[in-house]
């Protein structure tokens, strides 16, 4: 037992000495939420969505990280889901201002969507 | 005790020089692409267990963002290629790289092929494993910018059957683990670390990394 708890820790001590357990984003449940929406979106309907990927960007803030790439275009989606454009509209443009790299996606999605209405 | 302290410091020596002792991964193409954004397309799935993809799809935007790359919104990727005409990765996977540039503006896309996923019932245990490859391809040219196995196992009987590095594996699985009854995306994860930090074969970062103080 004891050479069990040993090598867990020198396991654990090895993996954080090889990858840094200090994560640059704060992700909070943002992968969870992907998982749920794929495989038990009934546990996850839009409004829980928001609520929690809210919850996950105040904290971002609170611990001084950045908010991680996806999750306010995933914020967008949510909202888009629930039938609320302009809060889909201002998700989907955070997105885009923190990672330019999304912009012709991002634009896409919102050209389509204006279109479509 | 002694013994025991011993064996595990032997475990440590062979971890680290099995490092130490791999080839290095030809990085020419990666650096002269030098890309910014990753699309992850949802994986292509060889393995009989039907949920292998999309959990896979759950682990995969953290390593990637963690290395310093813009990884497209896994879930609003999914949705837009379903409603584009697209129901499964099968269909995803064989999106041609000028339309992938046209639309969504991607530098690089990861394909990933996964070959064995998810618990395996033996006699008297079971143990998760989780296999495949994942290839990162240049969206302007093709090119294969960097490629890599993954590969993980977790016996929750502990230290016996599955070998060093699952035995290591699974101490890990077994303290973050806890209760969760389907633990195949955390295997996943560490498959992932493991591929993506490997000394002189991981993945290059890239522009968003910030340098550790």
């Amino acid at each position: 037992m004891k050479y069990k708890i040993l090598t867990t820790f020198v396991t654990v001590f090895l993996f954080t000495g090889c990858a840094s357990n200090d994560t640059q984003y704060h992700w909070g449940e943002y992968e969870d939420l992907v998982y749920k929406t794929h495989h038990n979106p009934e546990q996850v309907p839009p409004t829980v969505q928001i609520e929690k990927l809210q919850a996950v960007i105040e904290k971002a803030g609170a611990v001084g990280k950045p908010v991680a790439p996806g999750i306010y275009a995933h914020l967008g989606l949510m909202h888009a889901a629930n039938g609320n454009k302009a809060l889909a509209l201002a998700s989907l443009t955070k997105e885009k201002e923190l990672f330019p790299e999304s912009t012709i996606f991002i634009d896409g999605l919102i050209q389509r969507s204006i279109t479509n209405s | 005790m002694n013994a025991n302290i011993f064996k595990t410091l032997l475990v440590s020596i062979l971890l680290l020089s099995a490092c130490a002792s791999v080839e290095p991964y030809d990085y020419a193409a990666l650096k002269q692409a030098a890309p910014r954004s990753i699309l992850v397309l949802p994986p292509l799935n060889n393995s009989v267990e039907v949920n292998a993809s999309y959990s896979y799809l759950s682990t995969i935007s953290q390593p990637l963002a963690e290395k310093g790359y813009y990884v497209f919104p896994v879930s609003v990727i999914d949705t837009f290629l379903k409603e584009n005409g697209l129901p499964t990765p099968v269909e995803m996977n064989g999106i041609a790289l000028d339309k992938i540039d046209e639309i969504i503006g991607a530098d690089a896309v990861l394909y990933v092929d996964i070959k064995d996923w998810g618990q395996k019932f033996q006699i008297l245990s079971s143990v998760t494993v989780v296999e495949g490859h994942v290839k990162l391809v240049s969206v302007k040219t093709g090119d294969l910018l960097w490629d890599a196995a993954i590969r993980a196992r977790y016996d929750p009987n502990g230290n016996n059957g599955g070998g060093l590095v699952g035995a290591l594996v699974g101490a890990v699985v077994a303290q973050i683990a806890g209760e969760i009854s389907d633990n195949s995306p955390l295997v996943a994860r560490l498959a992932n670390a493991a591929a993506f930090n490997a000394e002189k074969r991981g993945l290059l970062n890239g522009p968003y990394k910030i340098k550790s103080k």
